[in-house]
């Protein structure tokens, strides 16, 4: 399992950061927190476009449990991507299945403020990702 | 007044005048003043250019060539001196042979489906080079497939200069076009355009140069350089965006087909047939981008306010500049490093990523670019998956450079 914090721990944790350098110095922490991916998942066929930096990402359904749920792991070549995926992790890893249509991603990095240090492009990556994991679990919750 | 007293040294740019002219320069991001360093991407408007725009739309704002009321004939008369204004500027025979366009991009897709239809063949080539942007790549390999060419590409040194030798070398009988950047919007690298031009020409090929960023920075003079097609920006150069100009040299403009079909560039229709009209209308298909093209002369005689030399030394002065303070800050590897460049500067920080350094510059207050700069061939050429990239203009300052490195270095320490 990975050590990413929850997201309720990472919503606290951003308030109590006050300015924007601090944000991303935690971000960056979060980042560094990603488990690390199989080589053999480093493949383009999980690559995810939109995004400037490369990202791959890697999503499976585990049915050995009830209930069903998703297992993710993905990582980029920057750091404040990872960190972004560390959010996303903790949004979606792990979870049931069946609970992930009301994991709303956009409100959530609306509450950590992080809209502003998003891009077009850096969303549209970010919304890349979440959209595969939506249509891989979309007709399961 | 922007220029001091004549004399035996060169005249200087008087800085706060010229800036004081730019009203987006003049403002805070993130609570810090702006350090606009996205010049290459997009330049500022002075206040004399803003004005021009609204003023065509206040006061003489009607459709062209096609009314005979009074507005129209001065909404024609403003689009005709433009014209003017855009051939004046870049020294060509006469106004008929410089072609409004949409810009510069508009403009390479313009003259690879006119030239390129009119004289590729099974088997041909068209040569152009590495660093080339986007806009004069993509258009030739579409045209080239549709004509059964070929598009090869001259390669560029380590330090980012195109390889002159390998260059001549690539040019043999099949090569009918040549393409190629002025002055890369990457690397800030200033090609030898003359000598370009003089090779290809006597290797019987055609030549089209992509002006983008050389307008902005110090004058162009078709005739001098000799080219076939030279294509301007007006946004690159403190004019509108969605207007641009290409210079066609008269005796070929005569021999090319239409590109865009529509009003304005016929001569007569009918379901019997279509015959057009002579350059440059017959490349002008439609109403016009008329503010553009009035907004883009009031830039153009901005620059011409100032004197050349005077710009040339103040831009000298930042890519020295420039290069010094960033060449000192340790982990960073400058990526452009030709001796005649334009104030541009690409650079790899060796722990972040280009995407990564964006934003932290973005929160001191600093605009620059990362990415690969629609030059992808490039990036992959010097192993990268993208710069970041600081441009500067003619109202840049040493200071703003300062603080760009102060920044760097910022953005540097977070993420080691």
């Amino acid at each position: 399992m990975p050590i990413i914090p929850s997201i309720d721990e990472i919503t606290e944790t951003f308030e109590f950061l006050g300015d924007w350098e601090e944000r991303f110095a935690y971000l960056i922490d979060l980042g560094k927190k990603l488990p690390p991916m199989d080589e053999r998942d480093i493949v383009d066929a999980n690559r995810v476009l939109g995004c400037q930096a490369s990202v791959w990402m890697k999503i499976d359904l585990d049915e050995s449990t009830t209930p069903t749920r998703l297992l993710m792991n993905a990582m980029s070549d920057a750091h404040i991507v990872n960190g972004l995926i560390a959010i996303l992790l903790s949004l979606y890893a792990g979870k049931p299945v069946d609970q992930l249509g009301s994991v709303d991603p956009d409100g959530v990095l609306k509450t950590l403020e992080l809209e502003d240090h998003l891009s077009p492009t850096r969303r549209n990556g970010l919304h890349a990702m979440i959209s595969r994991i939506r249509a891989m679990t979309g007709n399961l919750s | 007044m922007t220029m001091t007293p004549a004399s035996d040294t060169v005249q200087m740019l008087d800085i706060e005048t010229v800036r004081a002219q730019f009203p987006a320069l003049h403002q805070q991001v993130h609570g810090k003043p702006l350090v606009s360093l996205d010049n290459a991407a997009t330049t500022h408007k002075p206040e004399r250019v803003i004005e021009s725009v609204s003023r065509y739309y206040r006061e003489d704002n009607a459709n062209v060539h096609r009314g005979l009321h009074e507005l129209s004939r001065r909404a024609t008369d403003l689009y005709e001196q433009a014209r003017a204004e855009v051939a004046c500027f870049v020294n060509a025979p006469t106004p008929a042979s410089c072609v409004f366009t949409s810009g510069v991009t508009d403009s390479m897709n313009l003259i690879a489906n006119t030239l390129g239809r009119s004289i590729l063949k099974p088997g041909d080539r068209v040569l152009l080079t590495e660093m080339e942007h986007h806009s004069n790549i993509v258009p030739w390999q579409m045209i080239a497939e549709q004509m059964g060419a070929e598009v090869i590409a001259a390669p560029v040194t380590d330090d980012g200069e195109l390889d002159m030798a390998a260059f001549e070398s690539m040019l043999d009988e099949r090569v009918r076009i040549v393409s190629c950047v002025h002055t890369s919007n990457a690397l800030g690298t200033i090609n030898p355009v003359v000598r370009i031009v003089e090779l290809a020409h006597e290797a019987g090929a055609k030549v089209a140069i992509d002006a983008a960023q050389a307008s902005a920075h110090a004058p162009i003079d078709v005739q001098a350089i000799n080219c076939d097609f030279l294509a301007i920006s007006g946004h690159k150069a403190f004019g509108p965006t969605g207007i641009g100009a290409v210079y066609i040299r008269p005796e070929i403009a005569e021999t090319l087909p239409p590109y865009r079909g529509g009003g304005e560039m016929i001569a007569s229709v009918s379901f019997k047939g279509t015959t057009y009209a002579e350059a440059p209308m017959r490349f002008e298909a439609g109403t016009p981008n008329i503010a553009g093209a009035i907004g883009l002369a009031e830039a153009l005689r901005f620059i011409k306010s100032l004197p050349a030399d005077a710009i040339h030394a103040h831009e000298q002065a930042l890519v020295e500049h420039g290069t010094r303070v960033l060449s000192e800050i340790e982990g960073l590897r400058l990526i452009g490093t030709a001796p005649n460049k334009a104030p541009v500067f690409s650079f790899m920080l060796e722990n972040a990523h280009p995407y990564d350094v964006g934003p932290v510059l973005d929160h001191h207050g600093v605009a620059v670019r990362t990415g690969h700069h629609c030059t992808q061939p490039l990036m992959e050429r010097f192993g990268v998956p993208g710069t970041v990239r600081a441009s500067c203009a003619l109202y840049s300052t040493t200071a703003e450079l300062d603080t760009l490195a102060d920044a760097v270095r910022a953005a540097r320490d977070l993420f080691s």
